[in-house]
């Protein structure tokens, strides 16, 4: 198999601070790979040293098997995608495409023809006179990609392109991008904050944490079989239960919660009895008043805080009983629990295989500005 | 309400008569006295009243419009080289160091400002003359075998000129390049522009309207300057502005020195407008 992109231990240091620590992944031709991860994780700094602006402290990057270390950025064979899109405002689109054409030297003729090529592949075909100003944010986008697209690289670099857009746009953006990439089947690696997109995009995701990888899967794999504490808080939602393990014999261990109600964990080899211990369970695995009550389904009886409709999105927030604690839960619209108010007692089920368990580790999700 | 307002305008009024008096008792009227006096004959016998005698000798004597020719080639090349050390320097300012030298920087580019332009060209006179320090230096090296008279030739007045209108490009640059976002630069290295490239494309079409507008100011300047190219410029460099001194004071023909003012000013707007129709810019925008 032949990689677009592999890097080997690659490690940033500034000065005594660890932006990225020993990281290694491979990128197979034609895929589209996320980084996914907190701001302050070291993403950034991560897509730089692949772009070339900055050099690493340690490790390789290699394009095609080609190690790129010492070769400047207006060498590689990368483009990448600014946050801030950084279009030329002195220049008309035609001209902001055109711009690594000429500098590459190619003929008049030639350039009119790649540009027009491409700004019909983005569906802007007659934009080429407009000036940026001109533009939508979401047009603005796809100028900024079809400005790098036009110079055929081998790998495109995208830093959370998608940022500034406002909700609606972003949503539209993320399948647009996605179909865009199958198109043109250049290798995308893109990185971001928002596991939606991450999720929606990627045939790979790696989650970076502190300056270090900590799973690299497909979305699938990284909803369904988080690796770490950190992992299965920050892909998709998760309830977070404090829990003790107790042994139960034959490798087997059982969560006790706060409430004193106990919960069979899914094996694994790292487990052990002691406190400190959280147990993830998804609001899409939870059930309300689960009707078949099958021996094997942990139920927990909880008081309805308050309904937090969405539409497809709705969820419940609930607390368990005998705890000040709050699970959110699933609530599907299918007019099933309508008669549900607040205050209300329920009993919430989950299958135990679809829960995991890990060591309590506090981790910053987000920044709150 | 309504005395609010008129009391407001008997405010404003109390602080613009000061203004308005400045400008029309010693900018205006003495103008249109000057402009007055440069279409009257001299008072020698013959030459009273109307007259375009003053400015036609600007054109009939070579020595005068000469002068003015090599002045006004003096001072775009000076403006020339200002702009080619103001764009680098700039640069360094603004992108490459740290906020905080980047204020120690701009101090040190105001502090030789703080004292009289004619200080300065001292200052230059003790550096640069035979028995001044420079050679003092070289010759104590044994670099120079005899001191050279560095003073008096167009090169050193060039530079003096370079040096004294220097800061009237800097700060308008800086001002412009100060707003361009470093992505833009990172994003034509990295579309694969070489250095001059990226000077050439992205940083000197960003910052045109900071260098317009620097190189009016530097221009007029360097064409209106008197100091620096009578004293470090010597007998051989001859300035116009020295041909007015000479008429005014030497001869005591104030019509032919008022003229001759007149003539600059309306030659030097001429020139840059000219210059700004060639290199297509709106001076609306630069003055913006």
């Amino acid at each position: 198999m032949q990689y677009a992109l592999s890097v080997r231990n690659l490690t940033k240091k500034f000065s005594a601070f660890t932006a990225v620590d020993n990281v290694s992944f491979d990128v197979e031709d034609g895929k589209f790979f996320s980084i996914l991860g907190p701001s302050g994780c070291g993403k950034t700094t991560l897509l730089r040293m692949i772009a070339g602006f900055y050099t690493q402290t340690d490790g390789q990057i290699l394009f095609g098997g080609q190690d790129m270390t010492n070769v400047a950025p207006n060498k590689r064979p990368v483009n990448l995608v600014f946050q801030s899109l950084a279009l030329f405002p002195m220049m008309n689109v035609f001209e902001n495409i055109a711009f690594g054409l000429r500098r590459r030297g190619e003929k008049g003729a030639a350039i009119s023809r790649k540009v027009n090529d491409v700004l019909e592949r983005v569906s802007l075909p007659d934009a080429g006179a407009k000036q940026v100003h001109q533009l939508s944010g979401g047009q603005k986008q796809r100028i900024a990609i079809a400005r790098c697209l036009v110079l055929e690289p081998r790998v495109l670099l995208l830093d959370e392109p998608l940022g500034a857009l406002d909700a609606k746009l972003r949503e539209h953006m993320k399948v647009e991008l996605k179909k865009l990439q199958a198109q043109v089947g250049t290798t995308f690696i893109y990185i971001t904050h928002d596991q939606s997109e991450a999720m929606v995009m990627s045939d790979q995701v790696a989650v970076m944490n502190a300056g270090r990888f900590e799973q690299v899967g497909t979305p699938q794999d990284l909803y369904h079989g988080p690796s770490s504490s950190f992992v299965a808080q920050f892909v998709g939602s998760n309830n977070k239960l404090r829990v003790s393990l107790r042994a139960a014999g034959r490798g087997k261990y059982v969560a006790k919660y706060a409430n004193g109600l106990q919960y069979p964990v899914p094996e694994t080899d790292y487990l052990e009895a002691g406190d400190g211990w959280d147990l993830f369970v998804r609001p899409e695995a939870m059930i309300i008043n689960p009707s078949v009550q099958a021996g094997d389904f942990n139920l927990m009886p909880a008081t309805v805080k308050s309904i937090l409709f969405d539409g497809g999105n709705s969820r419940l927030l609930v607390s368990p009983r005998g705890t000040d604690d709050e699970l959110v839960v699933a609530l599907p619209q299918n007019r099933q629990y309508d008669a549900i108010r607040a205050g209300d007692d329920v009993t919430i089920g989950w299958d135990p295989t679809k829960s995991v368990c890990y060591k309590s580790v506090d981790w910053k999700l987000y920044d709150e500005e | 309400m309504k005395s609010d307002t008129r009391r407001l305008g008997s405010a404003f009024l109390l602080f613009f008569i000061p203004v308005i008096l400045w400008l029309l008792l010693l900018v205006v009227l003495p103008h249109l006295e000057l402009l007055r006096l440069s279409f009257t004959g001299n008072g020698r016998p013959g030459e009273v009243g109307f007259s375009l005698d003053n400015y036609m000798a600007f054109f009939k004597e070579p020595i005068y419009w000469l002068t003015f020719v090599r002045t006004a080639m003096y001072a775009i090349l000076v403006t020339v080289l200002v702009t080619a050390i103001a764009l680098p320097v700039s640069f360094y300012i603004t992108k490459l160091v740290k906020v905080r030298a980047a204020g120690f920087l701009m101090v040190l580019l105001l502090v030789p400002f703080w004292v009289s332009e004619l200080i300065r060209v001292y200052g230059w006179i003790i550096l640069l003359r035979e028995s001044g320090v420079l050679n003092r230096l070289l010759v104590s090296i044994g670099l120079f075998t005899e001191p050279v008279e560095m003073l008096y030739n167009d090169i050193t007045m060039v530079m003096g000129l370079v040096y004294t209108s220097m800061l009237f490009m800097v700060i308008p640059v800086i001002g412009v390049m100060e707003d361009l976002d470093d992505s833009l630069i990172e994003a034509a290295h990295d579309l694969g522009a070489s250095r001059l490239a990226i000077w050439r494309t992205i940083i000197i079409p960003h910052c045109t309207p900071g260098i317009v507008s620097g190189g009016i100011i530097v221009f007029m300047l360097v064409l209106g300057s008197y100091l620096t190219p009578n004293l470090m410029g010597g007998k051989n460099s001859l300035w116009f502005t020295e041909q007015i001194y000479n008429q005014i004071i030497l001869y005591f023909n104030w019509n032919q020195g008022a003229a001759f003012g007149f003539l600059l000013l309306v030659l030097s707007s001429l020139i840059i407008w000219v210059l700004l129709k060639l290199t297509g810019q709106n001076l609306k925008e630069v003055v913006k």
